[in-house]
């Protein structure tokens, strides 16, 4: 499948900033001394608004790109550009997580709070406690306000690094892997939190490992392998590109293959060796009900009939191919 | 700061049209600085901020807004770094135990010159420690050349070394650089706290060293190395000079410290560097051979402050010694410069 770009060709600078994509790459690359090629000739456009999720296997560059995002790494070649700004201008209005949580451990959570809010030359003093108050509250985390950072267990540790990411007000939050450490309901919580925070306008990117929340929370997202972008773009057309099928449980497999080429549905096949496995064949423009019907009517015995759509982690495992192996 | 930060990317025809929404849609700066934020300060759901800095003067779109500002923001990180050095448990610890080693040296030279008394006065002491027993003030001296070799080394080390090396070692460097604390003002940050640290353990050693020694020995005018005898004020004075001195010679070696500090993740390994060169150099002190470069190292400048001590105060040996200080400075703080805005942040 050719990477789906959004408007990847417009040059920097053609509109003003507020109207260009949160986040545009052009090339950006980075050679790790050694030789080893972390991201290859990346080419990403986040649209503003969109809740983006960052996919890929481990090792295959989702971090490195991330450090450069935010000016932690510098590329080898390549440039890129958040919401429109110089990067130093653009990192006051984004809020980041970066490879998971870290705290001075002899702080209390509060305390840690307005040590990052104190780097941040853009944040006012004037309202760094009531700033600090909302986002303890914001992550639920209120109680343990005044406890030291050493005590929190790995969830309330997660917690507070979504805080410090949610400090001032943002255009554009960075998060990954937030869902790290966190039982099922702190992950429930995080994903909402991050509906919220993209119904408020905020454009939110979003690196997973975790693809069925990556269904559930982007509107867009983009894949990586070895270091490339193999897809980018909204989740439907991600998804377009397989079609659904149609399968069939029935003992009558011959009957079935013959019923289903009738009827000219692409890609039929048997699903196994044994009677009993069943058929399965693209099911094109054909309405489902209409294809059963035909089935029955030809005697063929249905035990089961279902209509699959890809899902994310199909469209996933096609693109990246072995799955969640490290990428050498 | 960083390639990536300073590599061009914008086109030279996009200035105007930020400027302009800039301009455009900014609040009046000294009200939107308390309020703009506070209205947003249900954290993320707003959506695109209001700056709510000054228009600057140059054409840059600047959250940070005017210089007063930015000079604010910059003595807030500085407050914060201070804030956490000073109420770090173990800086507690060591600054406790900096100002334990006056008392126990005063303590150890009374009960000897006790002794000594008994017996007869005057055997064996050294010049310094008769000094010592003869007046109050010369603790504050004899304390200072006594920790001035190793230990105050080893504790401006341990902070300075830290700085950068336990940022990145515990992963809020990142963070802090995210936020964005920028490279190069978290460097001057840094460097100013390990000055403060620095001169504030010369204090913590003078102070106790005074107190111990006006409870155990006599106040009075001193008598000087050169022999001659000056007023209690005039000695306070010189301990103040002193003090200083050994102040600026512990920042200079904080600067060494600062460098190492950002070529590793591991910031035991920057402090353990800083005390071996530190070793290192009083050996090389030590042998006849080397004399020539001795002028080079930093500890043979470290015990000048006794310059305070003559009767006149020996300025040129001081001035030597200062100037030895700020080159150090100088090229240890490049050196911190040079790595620390060009390295890339993967810890």
């Amino acid at each position: 499948m050719t990477a789906v770009t959004l408007d990847a060709g417009a040059p920097f600078g053609a509109a003003p900033p507020s109207a260009r994509p949160a986040i545009v790459t052009r090339g950006l690359t980075k050679r790790f001394r050694g030789g080893q090629v972390a991201v290859d000739a990346l080419d990403l456009s986040v649209p503003r608004g969109a809740v983006f999720g960052f996919l890929g296997p481990n090792g295959s560059g989702k971090t490195t790109t991330i450090r450069m995002l935010l000016g932690l790494v510098a590329p080898t070649s390549g440039e890129h550009e958040l919401l429109g700004l110089p990067l130093g201008e653009a990192l006051p209005r984004v809020g980041a997580l970066v490879e998971g949580p870290a705290f001075y451990p002899y702080l209390s959570g509060e305390a840690n709070l307005r040590r990052f809010d104190a780097a941040d030359p853009a944040a006012p003093p004037a309202t760094a406690r009531r700033r600090v108050a909302a986002a303890l509250d914001r992550v639920g985390l209120t109680a343990a306000a005044g406890k030291r950072y050493r005590t929190y267990s790995l969830g309330m540790r997660q917690r507070l690094a979504i805080a410090a990411a949610l400090l001032g007000p943002r255009e554009l939050l960075i998060l990954d892997e937030p869902t790290n450490g966190l039982d099922p309901q702190g992950t429930r919580e995080v994903r909402s939190l991050v509906k919220e925070i993209a119904a408020g306008g905020t454009t939110v990117f979003v690196s997973s490992h975790l693809l069925a929340e990556v269904e559930q929370m982007c509107t867009h997202a983009a894949v990586m392998r070895a270091g490339r972008l193999v897809a980018q773009g909204s989740m439907a057309s991600l998804g377009g590109g397989q079609v659904p099928r149609v399968r069939v449980r029935t003992p009558d497999t011959a009957d079935a293959l013959r019923v289903l080429r009738s009827l000219g549905l692409a890609d039929v096949r048997a699903d196994g060796p044994e009677p009993g496995d069943g058929v399965s064949a693209e099911l094109g423009g054909h309405a489902p009900e209409r294809v059963n019907a035909a089935l029955v009517g030809e005697g063929v015995a249905v035990r089961g009939f279902t209509v699959e759509r890809p899902s994310l982690e199909d469209v996933f495992v096609r693109l990246t191919g072995e799955g969640f192996d490290v990428d050498g | 700061m960083s390639t990536a930060e300073t590599r061009p990317r914008r086109t030279p025809g996009l200035v105007p049209v930020s400027e302009t929404l800039r301009t455009a849609g900014r609040p009046a700066p000294p009200v939107a600085a308390g309020t703009g934020p506070a209205a947003a300060a249900d954290a993320g759901t707003a959506g695109p901020i209001q700056a709510t800095g000054a228009a600057g003067t140059s054409g840059v779109v600047d959250l940070a807004g005017t210089p007063a500002r930015r000079f604010g923001a910059f003595w807030r990180l500085l407050g914060s770094e201070l804030g956490l050095t000073f109420r770090r448990p173990r800086n507690l610890v060591m600054l406790g135990v900096l100002a334990g080693v006056p008392v126990i040296l005063g303590v150890a030279l009374r009960l000897v010159t006790d002794g000594m008394d008994a017996e007869g006065r005057g055997g064996g002491m050294g010049g310094l420690i008769a000094s010592v027993a003869g007046n109050s003030l010369m603790l504050a001296f004899a304390s200072l050349s006594f920790l001035v070799a190793l230990l105050m080394p080893v504790v401006v080390s341990v902070v300075a070394g830290d700085a950068i090396a336990g940022e990145a070692g515990a992963g809020t460097l990142r963070y802090l650089l995210a936020a964005p604390a920028g490279r190069t003002r978290l460097l001057l940050v840094k460097y100013l706290n390990a000055v403060v640290f620095s001169f504030t353990i010369a204090a913590v050693v003078a102070v106790s060293a005074l107190v111990t020694g006006m409870a155990l020995f006599p106040v009075g005018p001193v008598t000087l190395l050169s022999g001659t005898t000056v007023s209690v004020a005039d000695g306070l004075l010189r301990v103040l000079i002193s003090v200083g001195y050994v102040g600026a010679g512990m920042a200079a070696l904080a600067a060494v410290a600062l460098a190492l500090s950002t070529f590793t993740e591991v910031s035991i390994g920057a402090i353990a560097g800083t005390v071996v060169l530190v070793i290192v150099s009083q050996v090389l002190r030590a042998v006849p051979q080397l004399e020539p470069i001795s002028p080079y190292l930093l500890p043979t400048w470290l015990t000048r402050f006794d310059g305070a001590l003559r009767d006149p105060i020996d300025l040129a040996a001081m001035r030597d010694g200062l100037l030895a200080f700020g080159a150090y400075i100088l090229l240890f703080g490049s050196v911190a410069w040079a790595r620390f805005t060009g390295k890339d942040i993967t810890s």
